[in-house]
């Protein structure tokens, strides 16, 4: 039986199992074996996007608005096709500047400004709170309601109770306690918190199981499938009205997923994830696809349980909000109730956690450091800094979740906390022109940026935080009808006469134009200054830059006096290894009585970055080094420098790339050279050799014939006839020897016309039959009815016919030889196949017998007249007319020589083999 | 007893005139076609000399002529190698590979003749 022991117990059980990931991930990442530098690691954690808004919400959005859950989740996946570029290019400025938070990154960018920082902070801040203080209500009231199981109670207003009768407080003084376990270990924000990082992927899997378990639990123990519970709720007459009840317009479609896409990169809790704790710019091309995934598969049961839920509780007394966790209840499924609320508890876990590390990180760098740096302007510095920045972070920690409870208790079920989701993705949209601007445009200043979210935000507060107030009844509702003392122009939700848009809408369409157009008139007013200018080039520039541009600044300062500053806010050991590091990367060793150069300047800066954020570190490595400040002629001019030595040396590196290229290919055209040498060199041996076997039998018997009158008549006439036969081969070597060198230098004369290979056949078979007479053997030919008409040269196919023919019968046993020659069509082609019962030709001989002067075996026993080229001019004819020759020789089964050609008057042999270079081609045809 | 010669070419033709010369200068010819053929026959008949070819199917002429100096056995046969591959570092080659004479095809009879009775002249 559930009951609240039981409950707490588990609920610390499950604390403690996240604890302990987070630990021992960790101490491998100490021990340098990472479990998180995975990229599946990494799109888990983004889904950190999906917090108990997500995990209860949805269901709530799907019972009011039909499928208008949708878009939050739609808008981020079709925005992860962008991350590819946007991502990536984030990523890279943050790791080359040791950025640590959105603050930073937008002040870095503009000229290191404190007060952009500061500001970013507080709409943060601002923004974001109230969305904690969704995530304590959500776990608070899964809480309680578990509580009464197996009876189905909906919390009470958390107002009514005394505070610490509250759940929600010890929920957020525990998350407190949590983050400054898991974010507060280094100092250096920039280093990465891979316990943390381990815990929040891990998190991410346990939603999503827990959620689907309930909706498999639903859709297919409740019911028998999706189509089921689809045909009930139909009858119940509940589709027609979430379908037709949907508020969700066109436009709105549209702003929910602008908004989302926007938010799933410019939360803090997201970046935090996305770009600070990234460990491989490699893992970005598996998020594109894998975070998706991630959404669609958590969306799968959103409609289901919705229908289900609203099945079950028809009397609309239970809040679709919690039939995630009521109808597990209601069905009796302890168990499956329990899990659904751990499912909820690690969405709601992860979201603070990481959000209120990336607030307190802001918090820390760009409030409080700037305030205490003011301070310490006129009194002494404390000498190690290290315990009170993490005073400072542990403090904000606690701060920012007190302030969320705050905001929870006086808002409690008020409209101001239910639809804070999207409140809070307004909020942080007015990030996206500093930011995404920023990365693409250099002229953005510092005043600009100011402006341009100081007018964003305003507007932000003025139509939707307000207009929240006035509907929780904390503002006259006159304010919202018809605006500030009665001025109907000025009316919070209907700004300027705008009417016929929703909130969301409208707010987004006032605040982006006032952001943006501010961001720009202002940015335009003043050309950027020398620091703005030179901080644009490294984010504008980052792709090309493989390391930051250096060398924008001038003056005097000493490695010791950088090293001791550092150390006040990282500890002595830390700063050592990192210069230690830093030189020898640099390949110098250096020596502490020279002054710092730019480069080291620049490195003790971003150093410090890491802890206390880009402003401060500018300040406070102001303080030890006397800069000469560089005039903006001078930046730009460094900046030119650079961008021309690069395009110098990437000048240099083409055309070596080029000559090496030439080089290559000459060294391959002359080994190419060197090939064809060899083989005209071992063609002309094969002739040679070949000529000279005919001679020395002509020689031999014509000196025995003249030197020797006695030699008998019969002697005689077989000694003539051997001459005569040798003189005969003489004669074919000769003429095969240039047909064959006309062929292969593109010269053979074709006369191309229409051939019927059929009758090509008969033709051939005609001219041979005295040869298969004389040797006894039977000749058998197969040639189906039809069209057998190919492109080609009649001469020249008879001369690979009668070769094949002759081939075949000089192998065929003598009185019992038997060849068969066959035609066939393909689709595109026909073949000719010879066949003979010979001895056949084993494997290893059946490519080189097509090679010029390579007989088989016992070819010249058989036949002496054989010259070796037959087949390799056959070869060439037909591959000259886009076919192909080839021979098959099944053991024991004699050889098959086969020929296939294309079809028809298809105009392209010449075309083929190049008559381009073929210059004495002649086609008659 | 009259002197053994095997000729050994692949070239019938060849064969043909080089046994017809041979048997009529009163030698005892036989004839084999290839490689193979014709290290068996030395090893089986032990001829007195081995007009060689080089370019022949199964083994070529430098690897009998190799195989027939590896064999002490044969120490007395004499090898004159006859071929139409005309070029000086074939000839040093089958040379160097023990062979006693190296004619070039096409040859002249009355050399081939007078090579062949100098070669057998001293055990006569």
């Amino acid at each position: 039986m559930l009951g609240g022991p039981l409950i707490v117990v588990t609920s610390f059980l499950y604390l403690g199992l996240l604890f302990a990931i987070a630990y021992w991930a960790d101490r491998r990442a100490d021990q340098g074996r990472s479990v998180i530098a995975h990229p599946t690691v990494y799109a888990l954690s983004l889904a950190v996007y999906c917090t108990a808004w997500t995990y209860y919400g949805s269901v709530g959005r799907a019972v009011q608005s039909g499928i208008g859950f949708l878009p939050i989740y739609l808008g981020p996946t079709l925005g992860a096709a962008l991350w590819v570029f946007l991502l990536l290019k984030m990523i890279r400025v943050s790791k080359s500047q040791r950025i640590t938070s959105i603050a930073d990154f937008i002040s870095s960018r503009h000229g290191k400004s404190h007060l952009l920082g500061g500001l970013v902070t507080v709409i943060a801040v601002v923004g974001v709170v109230p969305y904690i203080a969704l995530q304590l209500k959500a776990v608070s009231n899964s809480f309680t309601i578990l509580m009464h199981y197996p009876d189905i109670t909906m919390p009470g207003s958390a107002t009514a109770l005394p505070i610490w009768q509250d759940t929600a407080l010890y929920v957020a003084l525990l998350l407190a306690l949590f983050t400054i376990l898991f974010g507060t270990r280094h100092l250096d924000a920039s280093e990465r918190h891979e316990g943390l990082v381990a815990a929040i992927a891990f998190e991410s899997i346990v939603k999503l199981v827990a959620l689907t378990a309930v909706g498999l639990f639903v859709t297919f123990g409740l019911y028998g499938g999706f189509a089921d519970i689809m045909q009930q709720a139909q009858e119940a007459g509940l589709l027609q009205s979430m379908m037709n009840a949907t508020s969700v317009s066109d436009q709105n479609w549209f702003t929910f997923s602008f908004l989302a896409a926007m938010a799933v990169i410019l939360l803090p809790r997201q970046f935090q994830v996305a770009v600070v704790e990234n460990s491989s710019e490699r893992h970005i091309s598996r998020a594109v696809w894998l975070f998706p995934l991630y959404l669609l598969l958590i969306n799968i049961f959103v409609l289901p349980i919705a229908l289900a839920g609203q099945l079950a509780f028809p009397d609309g007394r239970v809040d679709a909000d919690t039939f995630v966790l009521t109808l597990p209840i209601a069905h009796g499924q302890e168990w499956l109730a329990m899990f659904s609320y751990l499912g909820g508890l690690s969405a709601a876990t992860g979201m603070v956690i990481v959000e209120t590390i990336a607030l307190s990180t802001m918090v820390c760098n760009d409030l409080v450091m700037p305030v205490l740096l003011r301070h310490w302007r006129t009194r002494s510095v404390p000498a190690d800094l290290t315990a009170v920045l993490l005073r400072v972070r542990r403090g904000a920690i606690f701060g920012i979740l007190l302030l969320g409870y705050t905001y929870f208790h006086v808002a409690g079920e008020a409209y101001a906390l239910v639809s804070i989701g999207l409140i809070s993705f307004a909020a942080v949209a007015q990030f996206a022109p500093t930011m995404i601007g920023g990365l693409y445009w250099r002229g953005g200043t510092e005043a600009g940026a100011l402006a341009g979210l100081g007018a964003g935000f305003t507007i932000w507060l003025y139509t939707l935080l307000l207009p929240s107030f006035a509907k929780s009844g904390w503002l006259p509702m006159t304010f919202l009808d018809s605006g500030p003392f009665g001025i109907n122009l000025l009316a919070p939700q209907a700004l300027f006469g705008l009417q016929g848009m929703n909130e969301i809408s409208h707010t987004l369409f006032w605040s982006l134009t006032a952001n943006i157009g501010a961001y720009l008139t202002v940015s335009l007013l003043r050309p950027p200054n020398a620091e703005e200018t030179a901080q644009a080039s490294l984010f504008v520039d980052a792709m090309k830059y493989d390391r930051p541009a250096i060398g924008l600044w001038r003056g005097n300062a000493e490695v010791t006096e950088l090293k001791r500053l550092a150390s006040r806010f990282l500890g002595r050991d830390k700063v050592d290894t990192a210069f230690a590091e830093f030189s020898r990367n640099r390949g110098t060793g250096y020596n502490p009585a020279q002054p710092a150069d730019a480069e080291t300047v620049h490195f003790a800066e971003t150093l410090l970055t890491g802890a206390i954020g880009s402003a401060s570190a500018r300040v406070m490595v102001a303080s030890v080094a006397q800069e000469e400040p560089l005039g903006l002629e001078e930046v730009m001019g460094i900046l030119d420098e650079a961008s021309r030595i690069r395009a110098y040396s990437k000048e240099l590196e083409q055309k070596s790339r080029e000559l090496e290229a030439a080089t290559a290919e000459l060294r391959e055209a002359n080994t190419r050279l060197q090939e064809l040498d060899q083989l005209k060199d071992d063609f002309m041996s094969s002739v040679t050799h070949e000529l000279r076997t005919p001679l020395t039998s002509i020689r031999a018997f014509s000196e025995m014939l003249l030197d020797d009158p006695r030699i008998k008549l019969d002697d005689r006439k077989r000694f003539l006839g051997i001459i005569v036969g040798e003189t005969e081969r003489l004669t074919r070597l000769v003429n095969q020897v240039l047909d064959l060198a006309r062929i292969e230098s593109g010269r053979g004369e074709w006369t191309t016309g229409e051939v019927d290979l059929a009758q090509l056949i008969r033709q051939s078979i005609e001219t041979t039959g005295q040869l298969f007479r004389d040797k006894g053997t039977e000749v058998e030919t197969r040639i189906p009815e039809g069209d057998f008409r190919v492109w080609a040269d009649r001469d020249r196919l008879l001369q690979v016919m009668l070769n094949l023919l002759s081939n075949a019968v000089k192998f065929v046993p003598a009185g019992s030889g038997r060849i068969i020659i066959t035609l066939s069509g393909g689709d595109e082609d026909y073949q000719v196949s010879v066949a003979d019962n010979g001895p056949g030709i084993s494997a290893g001989q059946q490519e080189q017998i097509f090679e010029k002067f390579q007989r088989g075996d016992g070819d010249n026993l058989a036949n002496p007249m054989g010259t070796g080229l037959g087949l390799p001019i056959s070869r060439q004819i037909i591959e000259h007319f886009g076919g192909h020759l080839w021979v098959e020789s099944p053991p024991g089964k004699g050889a098959i020589f086969s020929f296939r050609m294309p079809k028809g008057s298809a105009k392209l042999p010449a075309s083929e083999t190049g008559s381009s270079d073929e210059p004495a081609y002649i086609d008659r045809g | 007893m009259s002197q053994h010669i095997l000729i050994v070419d692949d070239e019938k033709n060849i064969a043909i005139s080089v046994d017809y010369l041979l048997r009529r200068e009163g030698y005892e010819v036989s004839v084999a076609h290839d490689g193979e053929e014709g290290l068996r026959r030395i090893r089986d008949d032990r001829p007195d000399l081995v007009l060689l070819d080089i370019m022949m199917p199964k083994l070529n002429g430098f690897e009998v002529c190799e195989a027939v100096r590896q064999d002490p056995e044969l120490a007395g046969v004499r090898i004159v190698m006859l071929t139409a591959k005309g070029r000086d570092a074939e000839k040093e080659k089958g040379l160097a590979l023990g062979a006693d004479a190296y004619i070039t095809k096409p040859f002249a009879t009355r050399e081939l003749v007078s090579q062949v009775k100098a070669l057998l002249q001293p055990t006569t």
